[in-house]
Order: C-alpha cells, then sequence, then structure tokens
C-alpha cells in the first residue's frame, strides 16, 4: 500500500478475479441444464449421491478394494498371486504368527521376526512418541515466546519435514556410517569411532532419533498452533495475580492444550506404528532384526524375499490394522471426553 | 455457414492414406527387462540396435532396473500377468514355471542343445527335459579378489594355489592391520556366495534323493567360521551384520576405495572394477581358497529368458536365437569381459577388449577355476529352489552374527524356512 491508503495492485487484482468469475459463471451456466435434468431425473433427494460417486468409486478401487483382496489373501495360502489358484487355510496364517512358547522370547515363535518386528515396533513407538511429544512441547513453548530470530527457529524446525523420507535417510547414513561425518569428527578430537548403525542399540537409537528429527516441525507446529489459540487475558490475569511460571503452565497452558495434545499424540502414535521408509534405508533393519519393524517384516515377507508368502503378510498387514483401528477408537473416545 | 458432406470425406481419405505406411511399417514392440553390473547393459543395446536394423519389423525396449528388482518386483509381474517379453534373471530355475520353451519358433533347435545344454537344465521346469526357455548372458564363478599393492606394501606374502580359507583370513587380517584399513575379508551378503565356503568344509546340501539337506557337519563348520570371523573383526560387520532378512549387500566399493584386503565376490565384478579402480592400485584375482573337502567356486550367471506371457513368440524367438549366435554371443563377451556359457566358444580363445592388464588376468583366472568346480557346487546351482536355501543361509547366519540367535537355532531355523518354504510352495 502506498502512504496515502490506496493499494496499487487492486485494479490488477480487481480484474483477475473478474475474469476468474467469468470463467467459473460460464462454467457453471454449462453444467446448470444437464444437472437440472439429472435432477428432475432421479429426485433431489438421491443428488448428494450423484456428487460423491466420483469420490466413492475412488476410495472403492484404491481403499475397499485392496482391503477386501487383503483379507482373501490372509485366509489363503500358497505362493501365487491368482486368487483363484490360492487354497483356503482358513486361520492357519494367524496361527502360525501367533504361535509361541514363550511370547516374552521371539527366538521361541514359530514366526520370530514377526515377533522381533512386532517388539521394535512397540519399543519404538513407546519412545519415539512420547520423546517427540515432549520434544514438540518445549520447541513449540519455546518458539511461542518471543525470541530473537523466532522466524527462522521456526523455518528450521520445520524444514525436515519437507524431505522426503528417503532423503532424510540418505543424509543421516552418509553422516552416521563408518567412514561417515560424526566419526570424522570424533576422529578428529582423538576420540574412537563408532559404530552407530552397526550396533543394536546404537542402531535403535538413531532410528528412533533420525525419526524425531523428521517429523518433529510438523507436531510442533500443531503445538504452536494450540499455544496461540489460548487466550492472552488468561495470561494477563494470571500475571496480575504473580501466579509463578510454572503453575502457569501446568494450571492455563497445558489443560487448555490438551485436546491439541491429544492429536499430536494419536497422529504421532499412527505414525510410528507405521514406521517404515526412513529407517529401511538407514539401517536395513539391522543389524540383523535390531530394527525391523512390522511394515519391512510385511514387505519382506509378501514382495522382498523370492518366496513371496502373501497369505502371511496379509495376515500380518491386518493385525498391525486392527492395532491402528484401537489407536483410532481410543483417539475417538479419548476425544470425546477432551473440551474443544 | 453452409455444411458441406466434402470435407469429412476428404478428410476421412486424408487420414486413411496417412495410416497406410504406418500399418505397412508396423512394428512388434518387444520389452526387455535388463539389470547391468557394469557396461554390458550399453553392449545389449548396441547388439539390438544392429539386430533391429536388420529386422526392421521388431523394436526392442530396453527397461534397465535395478538388480533388486528383477529379484523381487519381476517375479510379482509376470505371475499377474504384467511382464515383459524378456528379460534377464539370476534365479534361473525359480520362475521357469512362467518361461516360454522357444523350441517350436527356433530355425536350429539343435545348434542350442550342442552350445547350452548344462545351462539350459537351469532354466528347465522339473520333469522337462528337453525345453529351451533362454540364453546364459554370461557363467559366473564365485571367486576371490585381493588387492595387491596392500598386500605387497604390508610385505605379506600372497597364500599359494591351496590355501586354506584360514590362511587367507589371516593373512587378509595381517594386511588389514599393516595397512591401517578397516577390512580385513568381506563377502558378499548372499547365500550363494556363502556356499563355497560350506562346500569346501565338506558341505552337501542334499540328501541321496536329492532332497535339501543343510545344516550338515561341513554347513555347520562353514557358519561358525563365518561367525568368529565377524567376532574377530576380520570380516565387517557392515555386509552381513548390516542389514536384515534377505537383502544382497557387496563389498565392491569398499574394494575399489582400497578399504578392503580380500573380497570374496565373483568374475561379474570385473569390467567394474577394470573402470572404477584404473591405475589406482593392482588388484588381481587369487585361487579359490580350500578346505578339507574341496577347493571349490560356485558356479552361477544370468540368463535372457523368453516369457510364456508374450503376445509375441515368433518374434522374441528371432530375438533370443539372435543374442545366442555364436558370433553375437562371443561380442558380448569380449565386450561386457564376461565367461560365455557357450560351450563351442569354451574352446576359443576370446578376445577381451580392455587394456587393463589385470581385468585380462582376472577373466583367464576365472576360466582356469571354472574346471575345478565341485559337483556338489553345480548340484546346488541347478536346483530350482535354491532361492530358498540362499535365502534362509543369510537370513538366519545374520542373526547368529548378530547374537540374536545361537548358532544351533539359526541352523534349525535354516532348515525349518526352507522346509516352509517348499510347502508353500507346493500349495
Amino acid at each position: 500500500m502506498n502512504p496515502g491508503g490506496v493499494d496499487l495492485n487492486r485494479p490488477r487484482e480487481g480484474a483477475a478475479a473478474a475474469a476468474l468469475s467469468a470463467v467459473y459463471g460460464g462454467l457453471m451456466r454449462a453444467v446448470e441444464p444437464p444437472i437440472n435434468r439429472l435432477q428432475r431425473a432421479i429426485g433431489a433427494a438421491r443428488m448428494p449421491y450423484f456428487f460423491i460417486a466420483p469420490n466413492l468409486a475412488i476410495f472403492g478401487i484404491f481403499v475397499i478394494t485392496p482391503m477386501l483382496l487383503n483379507i482373501w489373501y490372509g485366509f489363503t495360502g500358497g505362493t501365487s498371486i491368482e486368487l483363484a489358484s490360492r487354497p483356503f487355510v482358513g486361520g492357519e496364517n494367524f496361527a502360525s504368527l501367533l504361535r509361541c512358547a514363550d511370547y516374552l522370547d521371539p527366538a521361541s515363535c514359530e514366526r520370530d521376526r514377526f515377533w522381533r518386528g512386532l517388539y521394535n515396533t512397540g519399543f519404538f513407538v513407546a519412545l519415539q512418541v512420547s520423546l517427540m511429544v515432549l520434544l514438540s512441547l518445549a520447541t513449540a513453548l519455546v518458539l511461542n515466546r518471543r525470541i530473537i530470530g523466532r522466524g527462522f527457529f521456526r523455518a528450521v524446525y520445520f524444514y525436515p519435514v519437507l524431505l522426503s523420507p528417503v532423503v532424510v535417510a540418505l543424509i543421516w547414513k552418509w553422516v552416521l556410517q563408518r567412514s561417515g561425518a560424526l566419526n570424522a569428527g570424533l576422529e578428529a578430537v582423538g576420540t574412537t569411532p563408532v559404530q552407530w548403525l552397526l550396533e543394536p542399540g546404537w542402531a535403535r537409537f538413531w532410528a528412533i532419533f533420525v525419526s524425531i528429527w523428521a517429523h518433529m516441525g510438523f507436531y510442533t507446529l500443531i503445538l504452536l498452533a494450540g499455544l496461540q489459540s489460548i487466550p492472552a487475558e488468561l495470561y494477563e490475569a494470571a500475571q496480575m495475580d504473580g501466579t509463578p511460571g510454572w503453575r502457569v503452565f501446568w494450571r492455563i497452558t497445558l489443560p487448555l492444550l490438551m485436546p491439541t495434545m491429544l492429536v499430536v499424540l494419536v497422529l504421532g502414535l499412527i505414525r510410528a506404528v507405521q514406521v517404515f521408509d526412513e529407517v529401511y534405508v538407514l539401517t536395513g533393519g539391522g543389524p540383523g532384526s535390531a530394527t525391523l519393524f512390522m511394515v519391512q517384516f510385511i514387505y519382506e515377507t509378501g514382495f522382498s524375499n523370492q518366496l513371496h508368502i502373501l497369505g502371511l503378510a496379509a495376515a500380518a498387514s491386518m493385525i498391525l490394522g486392527l492395532t491402528l483401528l484401537v489407536l483410532t477408537l481410543l483417539q475417538l473416545r479419548l476425544g470425546q471426553g477432551t473440551p474443544a | 455457414m453452409r455444411t458441406t458432406w466434402r470435407n469429412p470425406i476428404l478428410a476421412a481419405i486424408g487420414l486413411i492414406a496417412l495410416m497406410v505406411p504406418a500399418s505397412a511399417y508396423a512394428q512388434v514392440e518387444l520389452r526387455l527387462t535388463w539389470y547391468s553390473d557394469g557396461g554390458e547393459g550399453d553392449v545389449m543395446r548396441d547388439l539390438l540396435n544392429r539386430f533391429e536394423q536388420k529386422n526392421a519389423d521388431v523394436k526392442v525396449i530396453m527397461d534397465v532396473v535395478a538388480f533388486r528388482a528383477i529379484n523381487e518386483n519381476l517375479p510379482v509381474m509376470v505371475q499377474s500377468g504384467q511382464g515383459p517379453d524378456m528379460a534377464r534373471v539370476v534365479d534361473l530355475g525359480g520362475l521357469s514355471k512362467f518361461y516360454l520353451d522357444l523350441t517350436p519358433h527356433l530355425p536350429d533347435p539343435a545348434y542350442w542343445h550342442a552350445n547350452f545344454e548344462p545351462f539350459l537344465a537351469w532354466m528347465r521346469r522339473p520333469g522337462d527335459a528337453a525345453g529351451i526357455s533362454g540364453v546364459m548372458t554370461q557363467l559366473t564363478v564365485t571367486g576371490g579378489f585381493i588387492n595387491k599393492t596392500l598386500f605387497d606394501q604390508a610385505k605379506i606374502p600372497v597364500p599359494g594355489a591351496t590355501a586354506s580359507w584360514e590362511d587367507w583370513a589371516k593373512a587378509a587380517s595381517a594386511v588389514a592391520k599393516a595397512a591401517k584399513i578397516p577390512m580385513a575379508l568381506a563377502m558378499d551378503r548372499s547365500g550363494h556366495r556363502f556356499a563355497p565356503l560350506a562346500i569346501d568344509q565338506g558341505a552337501k546340501y542334499f540328501d541321496a534323493q536329492g532332497n535339501p539337506a543343510i545344516a550338515d557337519a561341513g554347513f555347520r563348520k562353514a557358519a561358525e567360521m563365518l561367525v568368529d570371523w565377524h567376532k574377530q573383526g576380520i570380516m565387517p560387520k557392515e555386509i552381513w551384520a548390516g542389514a536384515s532378512g534377505t537383502a544382497y549387500k557387496g563389498a565392491n566399493e569398499e574394494f575399489a576405495n582400497s578399504q578392503l584386503a580380500y573380497y570374496y565376490s565373483g568374475n561379474w565384478q570385473i569390467g567394474q572394477f577394470a573402470k572404477q579402480i584404473g591405475d589406482t592400485f593392482d588388484w588381481t584375482v587369487v585361487p579359490e581358497p580350500c578346505g578339507p573337502a574341496a577347493c571349490t567356486g560356485m558356479p552361477g550367471g544370468a540368463a535372457l529368458v523368453a516369457f510364456a506371457g508374450t503376445k509375441h513368440p515368433k518374434e522374441v524367438a528371432r530375438v533370443m536365437d539372435y543374442f545366442a549366435s555364436e558370433a553375437v554371443l562371443k561380442e558380448f563377451s569380449e565386450r561386457s569381459l564376461f565367461i560365455p556359457a557357450h560351450l563351442g566358444l569354451a574352446k576359443k580363445p576370446l578376445e577381451f577388449r580392455t587394456d587393463s592388464r589385470p581385468a585380462r588376468d582376472a577373466l583367464n583366472a576365472y576360466a582356469q577355476q571354472v574346471a575345478k568346480i565341485d559337483k556338489v557346487a553345480f548340484q546346488y546351482q541347478g536346483y530350482a529352489n535354491n532361492r530358498l536355501m540362499f535365502n534362509a543361509t543369510v537370513t538366519r547366519l545374520t542373526q547368529a552374527i548378530t547374537g540374536e540367535l545361537t548358532l544351533d537355532q539359526a541352523l534349525q531355523r535354516i532348515e525349518a524356512d526352507v522346509a516352509e518354504g517348499l510347502k508353500e510352495k507346493a500349495k
């Protein structure tokens, strides 16, 4: 705007809006007669189905049909991809996955790698989600304050979210491999290099670290939006009453941020249960099976090994699907009890 | 404006006139799925271009994919009817039920039987004794490469022709220590590459009836050696322990970067080593390490196969017959630095087209090792379900290396995985 308060761009914007409006109006006029004819033919009550039909068709083809196919595969055996050539085996695939002499010892299970994947996923979810929620909250609290370079830091934290998981993993692999940047740094200061991705403990640590690094920005942004929606008057009142900072956090910030925290928690949980891409590129599931997760087990069983045991993979994916369903229902239940 | 009937008719006539030449020269388009270890894809393309010049009615489109896609994606594509007309594969027997028998479409099947018979058997379905489904693009033999410069600098004598695996491990360790490099001895993460070590220790892999019987004393001894070498730091964890499941990993980059003293892989690496290493250091192929039972390498190779799902079997057969001809296969082998799996060519000298002396020496060394391959190794390579055995070996021995399973548990799991796989395949 110029000092006189007149927007010099307005005439151009106005012309563009008029052109868009003309195009839109033309389109509507072209569409209206056939739509009217259709409405007369099928009745106004059925018209909503007509409008959602394309979306339903896409959903049906790409979501419902694969789900039904997956169920079919889960209850059939063999290695053929053709449905007709797959013999019905009932619950054998599920039983095979779940059969264990001692559920705390994966080596005693018939499908030991499934259980290793399950335990690894559980461990990953517990640590990654709790750490990520805490770190995202801390970061959001800091970025919500009036600090120098706030915009820059907000961008910095969000930047990894924009990267492809494969790129994230390749960057960190370059840093963490035997002759990587981190070991070069350690050697430069006279410290012994560490096999970061080849020791099970370290590999698990880095899988969690990299995953948090890659996704934290997204959750920080959601929490930041939640923080900014808390009315400023509450803080002003607390300040006037001389309420200490920690009490303000416990009594005002945290309760009012809870609905947003819940969203973050559930989204983080679902994302963590599905972990695959960045860890697969970073560690390949190794060393051994130290970072083998459920989705990788499903992928390897169904597609990666030369012998494609599709039934077993489908059964495992149904178990994973049920886990996600429980988490989603939990979100709905908790969401109902939380004031908006 | 007045509507006239002349314009549409004239337009239609023009369109038909345009279409006539197109149909007269209509080409059959064939798709070939290919992977490359080195520069052989360029050689193949060049040879196919020459084929297309003489056969204007056929066009071959090469879809060059990663090696991994050949093993993981191609079988699914073929099974779902979306496969190519031809592909370069390494799981020769595993995909045999999808192959096209070229016999009725070949002008001279006798030529194929005379020159490829031992290898044709690797691509046949159980019970088929005469089918022709493809041609080997190369015969491979596993074997060891050493960084000769490092051995010389470390003043460690290179072990001799009858040196054992233990001798090589000891020498490689001494070189790595003296040269201060991180890796002494590496082996590709592959059940195929592990097999020579096992056969040398006396592994038989099959019982008297020809059924898989893996975990015998020889196999166990080899597995113990592999685990111990990792524990002692002789073998780098990056290759076998650095992955999960059946993923293949090679140490070719580490070898080319002079980070590795001894690399057990195979002759398919020669082309890329000649290209990548150049004059950086001297490298050479050394004799097969020995064990109490043998000093064998493992045969193998890749084959160009035709799939039964093709809509153009005659044209596919023409392409295959062209590639299998002695002159073309000779040129392909000489330019790609491959050992040809052609009995006629095996009796003739080949002029490998490389200026690299190490590459020429390596090719000769591998050619000499072909004659020393143990019969167990041939039996293992020829077994249609050998991939099941390779995969179980890699997955479970890795778990033994990382301590997830004891060696006993790993061996039991290998047996169980193979039995389970065979059961699933039989359903």
